[in-house]
């Protein structure tokens, strides 16, 4: 079952790379833009009977090692869901 | 003192942390492998800077996962000393064995050059060789330096001593020019709260004799060593 996380900054925490892309896009024309933060997108197949199942098994691995909490906050989704 | 250097794949001042606390220390000092269980008896522990597992995920994510990294965590539990340097700082934090985490710097830019450091605690194992207040000169090389805690811990860890070194100008004051990678606080080694780990993203082995540049470093080492005497 494939499951797709994302991984991103969390609120507060300072995204120099988001703050870099974001005045980008500003100095591009892209006036109406803002709040963007770049992140990470894993893709993982997990095998797994049922999608709530896959959806704990995702859940673990997101805080033992995908994110960390500290710094960043984390969803994800799985197949069929 | 028996020293360990914890070498893992991408390590890069494995050698040099040995040569720093082996040949101008004098001390007893041996590598420890990252597949090895065993710390072989050291009574202190040092992870060196590096970029250990290329970084994959985030600085220190994978390193924490080594074999040897569970008998780190045991023997800091026991009291053990550990000194995480750069990358090692990063692996600490990522193990829990110090609060907080180390991002991207403000700049986006890898930083190479020399920073002026206050001492904030000079009574931890770490810093006893130094004077509270005491400014010392150490280089700093990285890329994800930036020290970042919750609030409210970062209040804790401050009333706790448990700051250790802080980005300041060459007056000793600290300034937004003075902190190099945007660090919160301009935190630049912090130690856990019983004090028996430290890590710092400025490098003492790189400066350990005068043709290197300033031997500040030695005050870490020297802090560290006189404590088994």
């Amino acid at each position: 079952m494939q499951v797709r996380v994302f991984v991103t900054p969390r609120k507060g925490i300072l995204d120099p790379q988001g703050r870099a892309v974001e005045s980008s896009l500003q100095s591009l024309g892209f006036k109406n833009v803002s709040g963007v933060k770049v992140g990470k997108y894993i893709l993982l197949e997990v095998q797994a009977r049922t999608a709530s199942e896959a959806r704990d098994e995702a859940k673990k691995m997101c805080e033992a090692l995908l994110a960390n909490p500290v710094i960043e906050d984390y969803r994800f989704e799985v197949d069929g869901e | 003192m028996k020293w360990g250097v914890v070498r893992f794949p991408g390590s890069l001042d494995d050698g040099d942390s040995l040569y720093a606390i082996a040949e101008v220390m004098g001390q007893d000092a041996r590598m420890l492998w990252h597949k090895d269980e065993s710390l072989g008896g050291v009574e202190c522990v040092l992870l060196p800077g590096g970029f250990s597992y290329g970084d994959y995920l985030r600085t220190g994510a994978i390193a924490r996962f080594s074999p040897i990294m569970k008998s780190v965590a045991k023997f800091a539990a026991d009291g053990g000393l550990v000194l995480g340097i750069c990358n090692g700082f990063q692996i600490l934090c990522e193990a829990h064995l110090l609060p907080g985490a180390l991002t991207r710097n403000r700049s986006l830019s890898f930083i190479c050059e020399r920073v002026w450091l206050r001492v904030e605690n000079a009574s931890t194992p770490f810093t006893r060789a130094a004077k509270q207040g005491e400014l010392l000169r150490l280089p700093i090389k990285h890329g994800e330096g930036l020290y970042v805690a919750p609030e409210d811990e970062l209040r804790q860890m401050e009333e706790r001593g448990q700051v250790i070194l802080r980005y300041v100008d060459a007056g000793g004051r600290e300034s937004d020019d003075a902190n190099p990678n945007g660090s919160m606080r301009a935190i630049a080694g912090v130690a856990n709260e019983r004090f028996n780990v430290f890590g710092l993203m400025p490098h003492p082995e790189h400066a350990v004799e005068p043709m290197l540049g300033g031997v500040d470093g030695l005050k870490i080492f020297q802090s560290i060593a006189g404590g088994a005497r």
